[in-house]
């Protein structure tokens, strides 16, 4: 006859084997992230002691940022004064000297800004047509689902980098084969969202236009668009502003932009002109987020 | 024919309905301009070219002579880059995130600088950060790791931010009022609460960055874009088609894999935090 255990030991019995249950699942979760990081360290040849090998590199290129050299044997000189800085495009590594390309760089950039708006425009139209069939409560039949579903995850899961160098064959090196590349990366990933929208569509709207007798499209023209506008366009501006950021990079691979004129200058060493340009998109970048997010603001509260 | 029993239609001014009709054929003509400028007429004129390209893809007659330890080496490569370049953003975001929060530290000036280095991170693309570290630390994995940890921090610290923002501080203050330290007040009221999104953030930036690190290597950042671009270069396309079905099928694994982690690790049984 064994006494019966008080509830106090009852308690500390399950309270300390079920931290002792959670404590192993730490220690496993632990153990074998630091093995996953290991195996990978090892698989990449990642050691620190090539991080603090290139460091210095780094540092060079601020050096070689700020200082001038009078002559090509000569060590450079550091420079940083007032005057130098704000010096004319004359005085080497001024701010007018970094810039000096400012009306290229200025068209360049206005260009990618454009390939992001067509884009998104094209990508959306695409995204709006697939997003019907591919919502599983407004088309009834599977098959159809099922290939725009397929559709749209190809079309988002190809890097757009990588459609863009393949298109850069047949189309042309220029910004056209950019533009297609996003706009088939836009309809993919603006197609998901918003059949996810239309999913939690309300269906009574639809059964009521239904009743008056109207067809397909007419139930998804006058019972879904209405009421799911607003999300689309906010997402489609979100959308907008990752393609801006997208399109200051398609150019590397010869797909036009900003990103082309970046490879060019990388690739002949011109460190102001590679600083100037990813200050530029930097600053475009920034003030296209900014913008945007007022728009959409005003937007969803206009339209609410 | 009761005119009194339709409802009342939004007021529109005819000077609103002329404004209205003005703006839409500006956009309009806009968008039209826009297709002149980047040559849309192309895209019909090539598509035969686009077509012959396709038709060299999907003929895969010379399968077994591609050099497939290569090819599935380099996607192995890609995906430990994207593992290790998140886990180190995450273990550098998470004590920046802490200096981004407005309940942790009040300084406004402080905060504000903080949060544009975040910006700057962000701003520019892991594809330009990985051209900048490939002249730091040369052609190789590194750069690539390197590039998304630094893009990757910028996402990640913001986020972490937002997240111990919006912690419930009636927590935190429980734990204090037991008389616990600063660290024990950390330990217990906030990790607890920002656990979660720690987690599943991350698993999707791993998710996102295998997604992103197989262009990498198209500047020499290491992974399957080195091996991508030299067969888009040589016109080798039943291979280049190879690799993108590779690539879809590792990012589909990585999907899944993390969509079933995320279920675990977050609305698991064991996990109550």
């Amino acid at each position: 006859m064994t006494r019966a255990e008080p509830a106090w030991q009852l308690f500390e019995r399950h309270f300390g084997a079920l931290r002792r249950a959670r404590r192993t699942e730490s220690a496993l979760i632990f153990v074998s992230l630091i093995l996953l990081f290991v195996v990978a360290a090892a698989w990449t040849h990642f050691s620190p002691a090539t991080i603090f090998d290139g460091a210095p590199r780094i540092g060079e290129y601020f050096e070689k940022l700020f200082s001038i050299q009078p002559d090509q044997r000569a060590p450079p000189v550091a420079v940083l004064s007032w005057s130098h800085v704000f010096g004319g495009t004359k005085e080497p590594q001024s701010i007018a000297y970094w810039f000096y390309r400012f009306n290229v760089y200025a068209l360049l950039l206005w260009q990618t800004v454009q390939m992001a708006i067509l884009a998104t425009v094209l990508g959306y139209c695409a995204a709006f047509v697939l997003s019907f069939p591919a919502a599983r409560n407004l088309t009834t039949n599977r098959a159809t689902v099922f290939v725009s579903r397929r559709l749209l995850e190809f079309m988002r899961t190809v890097p757009q980098v990588v459609l863009a160098f393949i298109l850069v064959w047949p189309f042309g090196i220029g910004p056209l084969a950019g533009v297609l590349a996003i706009t088939i990366h836009t309809a993919g990933s603006l197609g998901k969202l918003f059949s996810e929208l239309n999913e939690n569509a309300d269906l009574r709207p639809v059964e009521g236009i239904r009743a008056t007798g109207a067809g397909w499209l007419a139930q998804i023209r006058y019972a879904v668009v209405p009421s799911m506008l607003p999300g689309f366009i906010s997402y489609a501006l979100l959308r907008f502003e990752i393609n801006v950021r997208s399109s200051t990079v398609i150019g590397f691979v010869g797909a036009g932009g900003i990103g082309q004129e970046l490879k060019r200058v990388i690739g002949f060493n011109i460190y102001e002109e590679v600083s100037a340009i990813c200050i530029l998109i930097l600053l475009i970048v920034v003030a296209i987020d900014l913008l945007s997010e007022r728009v959409r603001h005003r937007l969803i509260g206009a339209l609410r | 024919m009761s005119a009194a029993a339709a409802p009342a239609l939004p007021r529109t001014t005819p000077l609103w309905r002329v404004m209205r009709l003005v703006i839409g054929v500006g956009v309009f003509a806009y968008l039209i301009y826009l297709l002149w400028l980047f040559d849309f007429d192309r895209v019909f004129t090539n598509l035969p070219g686009l077509w012959i390209i396709v038709r060299l893809m999907i003929d895969w007659s010379h399968f077994t002579e591609w050099d497939h330890a290569e090819l599935l080496g380099s996607m192995a490569e890609t995906v430990a880059m994207a593992f290790l370049g998140t886990f180190l953003a995450t273990i550098i975001a998470l004590p920046l995130g802490f200096l981004g929060a407005r309940n942790i530290v009040p300084s406004a000036v402080f905060r504000f600088l903080t949060r544009r280095i975040f910006d700057g991170c962000r701003g520019l693309d892991q594809f330009i950060w990985a051209l900048v570290f490939v002249r730091a630390v040369g052609l190789g994995p590194i750069a690539g790791i390197l590039a998304i940890m630094v893009a990757e921090t910028g996402i990640l610290a913001k986020l972490f931010a937002e997240a111990i923002e919006n912690i419930d501080n009636k927590q935190v203050e429980s734990i204090r009022s037991t008389g616990a330290g600063q660290l024990a007040e950390l330990r217990y009221g906030i990790v607890p609460q920002i656990l979660p999104v720690l987690i599943s953030q991350s698993l999707y930036s791993i998710e996102a960055n295998s997604r992103e690190a197989t262009i990498l290597g198209l500047v020499g950042a290491g992974g399957i874009g080195l091996r991508l671009s030299e067969r888009i270069q040589i016109n080798a396309w039943d291979q280049v088609a190879y690799i993108i079905v590779l690539i879809l099928l590792t990012v589909t694994g990585i999907d899944l894999i993390s969509r079933l982690l995320r279920l675990r690790l977050i609305d698991g049984p064991t996990s109550r935090g």
